[in-house]
């Protein structure tokens, strides 16, 4: 197992490398000198001159890529101009309310998806199916920023129940019901395309499982018809369930950066779409290969997980 | 085509779908018709006029823009962008595709590489480094969006052509001389299209709500020009003094993609032909019975199948796969159950504990008593105890009858616990002892594999061990040998003759291997197209068969040192079991069938155990041969 996992890691060096070089690449598709890109027009020679010389624009492109890279692995991701602080500091700030807010999300997407795909297919054309078919439907639809700001009026506006945005309340406040509170929302409109999405999926595997002659040894065996759901076809089903939990949060991920804006969240998308109208590049580009890595890493953890689930695989 | 289309909207939803999106397309195309207000004349005097106000069908924005006029034109505006990017995306990325598959090695390898670097991408960071370098804007969010979806065409239509790229017609167009562009060109692509439009079709919808997402976000349109998006970012500021503004652009977002979702649905259920049969409906936990006619009385078998009636219904048809088996066994008896494949002979196994699957399986008539007790329609709680405990089943193919996932130790252990409460220690310890009974050698490491680290043999002995774990009464054997070679074969037919003699175990062995029921079975049934056609002891039957069928059937085997002679196929195949005809159903493969053979129910008859249902043996049911 243990090798397994270095295995991969080491795999993932070059993907890693990959998305250093991709973004470097794209951040160097700006029109025209990136130097007045950034700094306007109407920019001094000394400020354009000091940028040349902060993003080593300078130096030829491959030179400059390797110093960037290697600033970079020692955590150097350079300096945020709106901000006037290192960029390390504010994404790393920012990544963790993302992180709250997606890894809320991707566990509720995950948990309700499945049970709601085994719940459908258990009851295949029963009511509890019908309805879920029929939600899912809905939930996959609706945009997540449209459905983040119809919870705002329902809940928050009309019902009173939530507060309408932010992390914490901005009197007293800052602890865990407090930020349970200003969560609920903006965790559930995120989670739902992913909920709808990994649903139906749960519901065919389960679907393609239950019709497996295992599962009528199972039944053969007298193994009690919960027990044969809930375990042995579960547990089969999840082999094409948890792949799919792997691309969808990846989803949620992306997502995060609609609802962090419909709900004011302090997060890293917030941030770069912040970023990106201010024109604060180095921002934008840290955050993004900050980001992009973390997910990389999760994927690992996804393949980890499968190969514990699946004995078949060769580890 | 049209049969595609018809089964398309025979899906009601589906159909739904394409008739929103039609009417969106329609009336957005007529926009610029329409007499519709100036969408960016502003009159801040008008602004958050509610919907239904003189002159605003749908209300004002915050500059007093009229909303219908702005909808339309931002959807119109959506549509176009979105359509735009999914064209661009299908185009460049079925190129690389295209290149990759075709030309295959050191190209193939380093663009794919590429392709699963942008995927590993959650892709709104892709599409926000893009737009961050080229600035906001709706061209650059397009740009955006259609260079995030690159890599999913490249890769699909890559999968597509690397396995036509094989095929013979391009060596053909090959060796005719035709370039490589040429082959791409009137080779590759006309049969490549189909796929790259049905790609586009599932991702455009996608790529309306990724451009919306953008300009909600205030990276795509700017304004005074406005998309869906852009309208819903806008009207975000008032959502709570003026919900309308939100609602309308947001309403027709969800439309759009809802009704594209619903149309992407139904197509891929309609090229999906598993779908069609209804195949992929969920077997229940046990066989629907719906009985017509009279229950057998009780008998004082230990096992007795009574006139067993056994359906599929697919849609209007019924194929009655079992129609009124009659067996029994008694205790430490073996009863052999042999026909060709679709005779039944499986469906009358699985009935017996409700295992048939249903749908489509439905018991529709007689009686299967265990202990005199009759277990069809009895709840399922009664048949579960009975499952694995009283009447046990080893099947076929324990490859696929085991579970992949689960230790063979565990699944032996759960048979176990199913009916009794023992703690897992001593579930393990008696799991090993099964092992050890069925000869799996070094039971104590055995038990930790899984299904897939066995082999063929050891899996079945598995199977068997399963089966015997909590000391049946009967054991069912449905072809238990099949898969395996003649030397294991062997070792487990002793196995289970000993099991036999030494626990009394009784057991009903499903088989279409002559040999094998010489070797096992005191008794014999014949099936033919769901009915015993001849019983009798087995040596009788085998000596001197009565039924033609029979007859033909033990012709087929070859015989082992019995020097060269003519096998006898029987021509034909077996019936279709929907449509019946009346009389024999053996009748239109037998050459000795006459008219009588093919009118009105001919009964199984004979005395004591021996009975046939032919109106013309081949014997008299004492052994004699009948003159002709």
């Amino acid at each position: 197992m243990g090798g397994y996992i270095l295995k991969r890691l080491i795999s993932a060096v070059p993907v890693l490398l990959g998305i250093t070089i991709i973004v470097f690449l794209i951040m160097s598709l700006i029109p025209g000198d990136p130097a007045t890109a950034i700094l306007g027009s109407y920019a001094t020679p000394e400020n354009v001159e000091k940028i040349n010389r902060d993003l080593g624009l300078d130096k030829p492109m491959v030179q400059r890529y390797f110093i960037w890279l290697g600033n970079m692995l020692q955590g150097d991701f350079g300096r945020s101009y709106s901000l006037n602080r290192p960029v390390i500091n504010e994404v790393l700030e920012r990544f963790n309310a993302t992180l709250i807010l997606a890894g809320t999300s991707f566990v509720l997407c995950s948990v309700m998806g499945v049970l709601a795909g085994v719940v459908s297919a258990a009851r295949q054309y029963g009511l509890a199916d019908k309805a879920i078919t029929f939600t899912v439907l809905i939930g996959i639809s609706v945009p997540s920023f449209f459905l983040g700001m119809m919870m705002i009026l329902l809940f928050a506006v009309n019902l009173k129940w939530l507060p309408v945005s932010g992390m914490y309340a901005i009197y007293g406040g800052g602890d865990l019901p407090d930020l349970v509170s200003h969560l609920i929302m903006p965790a559930l409109a995120l989670s739902a395309v992913a909920t709808g999405v990994i649903a139906r999926l749960s519901r065919s595997a389960m679907l393609e499982v239950l019709r497996q002659d295992y599962i009528r040894t199972a039944r053969a065996k007298g193994v009690p018809e919960r027990r044969v759901v809930m375990g042995h076809a579960l547990r089969a089903a999840m082999v094409s369930i948890i792949p799919v939990l792997g691309i969808q949060a990846g989803f949620v991920l992306s997502g995060s950066v609609y609802i962090e804006i419909v709900f004011q969240w302090p997060g890293v998308g917030r941030m770069l779409v912040d970023a990106i109208l201010t024109r604060d590049l180095l921002l934008v580009q840290g955050g993004v290969v900050f980001v992009a890595a973390c997910y990389v890493i999760f994927n690992i953890m996804v393949d980890v997980a499968q190969s514990l689930l699946d004995p078949r695989i060769k580890t | 085509m049209i049969a595609f289309l018809k089964l398309l909207f025979r899906n009601r939803l589906a159909a739904a779908g394409a008739l929103v999106l039609t009417a969106i397309v329609l009336v957005v195309l007529l926009t610029p018709v329409l007499p519709l207000q100036n969408p960016d004349a502003t009159a801040t005097a008008d602004r958050f006029q509610k919907p239904f106000s003189q002159g605003h069908l749908l209300g004002t924005d915050h500059l007093g823009r009229d909303l219908l006029s702005r909808l339309l034109h931002g959807t119109r505006l959506s549509l176009a962008v979105g359509v735009a990017a999914a064209l661009i995306a299908a185009t460049i990325g079925s190129a690389i595709g295209i290149v990759a598959g075709y030309f295959g090695g050191r190209i193939d390898n380093v663009i794919m590489r590429g392709v699963d670097m942008l995927m590993a991408f959650p892709y709104i960071l892709l599409a926000l480094a893009i737009v961050a370098a080229l600035g906001p804007g709706l061209m650059n969010a397009l740009i955006a969006v259609a260079a995030v979806n690159v890599p999913f065409f490249a890769r699909n239509i890559r999968g597509v052509t690397v396995g036509l790229a094989g095929r013979e017609f391009i060596d053909a167009a090959r060796l005719a001389g035709m370039g490589h562009s040429r082959i791409i060109l009137t080779e590759l692509l006309p049969n490549v299209l189909p796929v790259i439009i049905i790609a586009m079709s599932t991702t455009v919808g996608w790529m309306i709500l990724e451009t919306a997402g953008l300009s909600f976000l205030g990276l795509g349109s700017q304004p005074p020009q406005a998309d869906l998006g852009s309208m819903l970012g806008e009207a975000r500021s008032a959502l709570i003094s003026h919900p309308h503004t939100s609602v309308v652009p947001g309403l027709m977002i969800f439309l759009i993609v809802m009704s594209i979702n619903l149309l992407g649905d139904g197509v891929r259920d309609a090229l999906d032909p598993r779908l069609k049969s209804g195949a992929l409906s969920r077997p229940r936990a046990t066989t629907l019975v719906d009985r017509k006619g009279d229950i057998p009385e009780r008998t004082d078998d230990l096992l007795a199948i009574q006139e067993l009636e056994t359906e599929f219904r697919v849609g209007r048809r019924t194929y009655r796969a079992v129609g009124g088996v009659t067996l029994s066994v008694r205790p430490g008896e073996c009863l052999g159950v042999i026909g060709e494949s679709g005779s039944g002979k499986s469906v009358t196994a699985l009935s017996v504990m409700g295992l048939v699957a249903s749908p489509p399986g439905v018991i529709a008539g007689g009686a299967v008593r265990f202990q005199g007790e009759d277990l069809v329609g009895a709840p399922y709680e009664t048949l579960r105890q009975k499952r694995g405990d009283r009447v046990a089943y080893i099947f076929q193919d324990p490859l696929s009858t085991l579970h992949p996932l689960y230790r063979v130790g565990r699944q032996l252990a759960e048979a176990i616990q199913s009916h009794h409460r023992i703690s897992d220690r001593q579930a393990r310890d008696r799991a090993i002892g099964l092992l050890r009974d069925v000869r799996i050698p070094n039971p104590e490491s055995r038990i930790d594999n899984y299904p897939h680290e066995m082999s063929g043999g050891m899996r079945q002995r598995v199977g068997i061990a399963m089966a015997l774990a909590n000391e049946p009464d009967v054991i069912i054997a449905d072809e238990p040998t099949t898969a395996l070679d003649v030397t294991v074969q062997a070792q487990i037919l002793s196995l289970l003759q000993d099991l036999r003699r030494d626990r009394g175990l009784a057991i009903i062995f499903i088989t279409h291997d002559f040999g094998v029921v010489g070797q096992l079975c005191d008794r014999l049934a014949v099936m033919y197209a769901g009915r015993i056609v001849e019983e009798g002891p087995t040596d009788d039957v085998l000596e001197s068969p009565a039924h033609p069928y029979t007859a033909r059937l033990i012709a087929c085997v070859p015989e082992l040192g019995g020097g060269r002679r003519e096998l006898a196929a029987i021509p034909g195949l077996p019936p279709v079991v929907d449509d019946l005809p009346p009389g024999c159903a053996f009748a239109p493969r037998c050459d000795k069938a006459q008219a009588a053979c093919r009118q009105g129910v001919i009964p199984l008859e004979g005395q004591d155990t021996r009975a046939v249902r032919c109106l013309y043996p081949e014997t008299d049911l004492s052994g004699k041969e009948v003159a002709r």
